[in-house]
């Protein structure tokens, strides 16, 4: 019997049984940044322990960094003492550390696979939910909390249970204007917030053999919205050819072993899966969130749902609920609702491509009056090569501030915040209750096309119109 | 390590309705801006607790009749989102003990585990029988009892769900993993050396 990507690392990496029964897993890769580990420096502290194997943990900051302010001192006091935090960290205890003056410092999820960290057929993580992205690779990645980010600098090692694993076909032929973001707020709102709860989905079918790195990461990256902690695509040629060459890829003899080893990791053509999934491409709109949750998501041109449309009273409720917080109307078109601020970037939709496509369709375009718009780039190298290609100032030319790299407006840690009520048009991942960083601010999760689209109408739109894309 | 035993939390509590609660309205994110976790207790909920001005609102957590509660009660899939261990961290530092739910989502689950924070999963009529009776009886003793793998009030109990591993390391106080990897070490250095030569 074949066996799943997912067994052949999970067994590969089992250190031993614990006394609990879980397993002491080997984590190949740690990657921290300045929020979820200072607490865990320390503890390590106050156990009088140290990193043991500092080669294998890479740190940057993201989560609080300002995109428009970009040396220290920063002028919010915590924001600086933590970032002062992880400087002291990285430095005391040997740790690779992407920051600001590198060059490479970036949203974690995007600076690992750019500089070749994230491999196939290996175990990755980081204190952040959205780790599943590096699972575009091959790789077991997933988000931990920071009592096991103490762990795993002490120990290299975590303990965990291991995940049962649901593959997700996708197979067909996408439509004009649906993209990768389409495919897995889709696929959240078929299978709910916490349908993936205790699986590894495993994607694939022609559409994620099409999809390039960039595509299969925003996808990878969500699974956690859709209760699964890990998601992956097998690697591929494609996977190959992308960390050719990157600075932390195996090089020479190295590659050539490594290409073998992690072809052979893939999984087996007759694995047995736990579950199984199949979705037809061309039932995958552009697909946009109503509500408080990521699975409260409905096509462009659908209508927002009434309390009604729930099939028990929980679910009322939570329509209900939504609604109020939404300030929607239930039964109403969800297009043509008035945006304040449009959002291009984050882990899931900051990367060189997804400003590129953009890029393509608003030259000439303006931002409409009363909507605040800014892209953020994922990482500095995302910028520069954004910049070579002119894509900067063909956001800058349509009304869009272009910023420094980091979170941003996807958490709102930094002052890129909502005001108010706000209404985002966002290419993040979380359309939860005072996310961007209003307590009543609003969200609507969207491709970064729809969100070019929202941002030059001023309302929630559908790109295939603004942008005469035939469907 | 020797840490306290978890098989028994006694206590009162109290119902946070709703599906989906997610670690961002357990603890928003603006509040994560710290290097420990001490302080975080006052801000549990914040924005669900408190209008803009600071003023509360009306929130099950702001009703006097269930300060104390030590044992929270809510709907499925319960801390959902951000990996955040500040989530967990602000609910026992706000006070709780235990938290039943209809689901919980994964990391929040590990997350609690590992600070010694069982939880229960139960099913949704029960849990909102035992919220019934807490807001007839705000003072009800309610007893989470992970050995007997049950909830007790008055003379009424329903079964809780704690998967296996959860339960052996709350119940034998080994919640927190970290001596047992630390014990590990050589076979964790074998097996970096082994799959260095695969690779």
């Amino acid at each position: 019997m074949g066996k799943t990507l997912f067994q052949k690392v999970w067994e590969s990496h089992s250190v031993a049984t614990l006394s609990n029964g879980q397993t002491q897993l080997l984590i190949d890769t740690h990657l921290i940044h300045e929020v979820t580990s200072p607490q865990a420096f320390g503890m390590l502290r106050d156990l009088g322990l140290k990193v043991a194997y500092p080669q294998r943990t890479f740190a940057t900051v993201d989560h609080i960094v300002p995109t428009d302010q970009r040396e220290e001192p920063f002028s919010d006091s915590l924001a600086d003492a933590m970032i002062k935090e992880l400087n002291r960290n990285a430095k005391e205890f040997g740790v690779t550390y992407f920051d600001l003056r590198s060059g490479k410092q970036g949203i974690v999820h995007v600076v690992g696979p750019e500089q070749g960290i994230t491999q196939p057929g290996t175990t990755i993580a980081c204190g952040d939910s959205h780790t599943a992205t590096h699972g575009a690779f091959g790789a077991i990645a997933f988000g931990i909390g920071t009592t096991q980010v103490r762990d795993i600098l002490a120990t290299q090692t975590m303990a965990l249970s291991p995940m049962k694993v649901r593959r997700i076909n996708v197979d067909g032929e996408l439509r004009p204007g649906v993209y990768s973001k389409d495919v897995i707020l889709h696929i959240i709102r078929l299978l709910g917030a916490g349908g993936g709860k205790g699986y590894a989905y495993e994607y694939g079918g022609s559409i994620f053999d099409g999809f390039t790195m960039e595509e299969r990461m925003t996808v990878c990256n969500m699974s956690i919205e859709g209760g699964a902690r890990a998601g992956y695509v097998n690697p591929d040629e494609k996977t190959f050819e992308y960390l050719k060459g990157r600075p932390y890829s195996p090089k020479g003899e190295e590659w050539d072993k490594a290409v073998a080893a992690w072809r052979a990791v893939a999984s087996d053509a007759d694995a047995v899966y736990d579950d199984v999934v199949n979705i037809r491409a061309e039932d995958v709109p552009p697909t946009v969130t109503w509500g408080v949750s990521p699975d409260q998501a409905i096509a462009v041109n659908e209508q927002v749902p009434t309390v009604e449309s729930g099939t028990n009273p929980e679910q009322r409720i939570s329509i209900q609920e939504a609604l109020e917080y939404m300030k929607l109307e239930g039964g109403a078109p969800i297009k043509g609702t008035k945006i304040d601020v449009a959002f291009v970037g984050s882990c899931t939709n900051g990367r060189l491509s997804d400003f590129r496509e953009v890029a393509r369709f608003l030259k000439g375009k303006k931002v409409a009056g009363h909507v605040k718009a800014i892209a953020v780039p994922g990482s500095q190298i995302v910028d520069v090569l954004a910049r070579q290609e002119g894509i900067d100032q063909v956001f800058t030319e349509a009304g869009f501030e272009w910023r420094g790299a980091g979170c941003s407006m996807c958490l709102a840690m930094n002052p890129d915040k909502l005001v108010g009520d706000q209404l985002c048009a966002s290419s993040s991942n979380r359309n939860f209750k005072g996310r961007q960083g209003s307590p009543t601010g609003r969200t609507i999760l969207m491709s970064p096309l729809m969100v070019a689209a929202a941002a030059v109408t001023g309302e929630v739109a559908d790109a295939r119109e603004v942008f005469s894309l035939s469907a | 390590m020797a840490l306290t035993k978890v098989t028994q939390i006694a206590g009162t509590a109290v119902h946070v309705p709703g599906t989906d609660i997610d670690t961002d309205r357990i603890i928003p994110a603006r509040f994560m801006k710290c290097v420990t976790f001490d302080g975080l207790g006052e801000f549990a909920f914040y924005d669900v607790r408190k209008n803009p001005d600071g003023t509360d609102k009306p929130h099950p957590l702001n009703d006097e009749r269930f300060t104390g509660a030590n044992i929270l009660l809510s709907g499925a899939n319960f801390g959902c989102g951000s990996s955040r261990e500040h989530a967990p961290q602000a609910l026992y530092r706000f006070g709780f003990r235990a938290v039943i739910a209809e689901s919980f989502a994964e990391i929040f689950f590990g997350n609690c585990t590992t600070l010694g924070i069982p939880c229960a999963v139960a099913a949704h009529n029960d849990i909102v029988a035992l919220a019934k009776e807490v807001e007839r009886n705000p003072k009800l003793e309610v007893t989470v009892d992970l050995l007997e793998g049950k909830v007790f009030f008055e003379d009424q109990e329903f079964s809780i769900i704690v998967p296996h591993t959860a339960r052996e390391a709350l119940t034998t106080g080994q919640w927190d993993p970290i001596a047992e990897l630390l014990e590990n070490k050589d076979a964790v250095d074998a097996k970096i050396r082994e799959l260095a030569v695969v690779a």
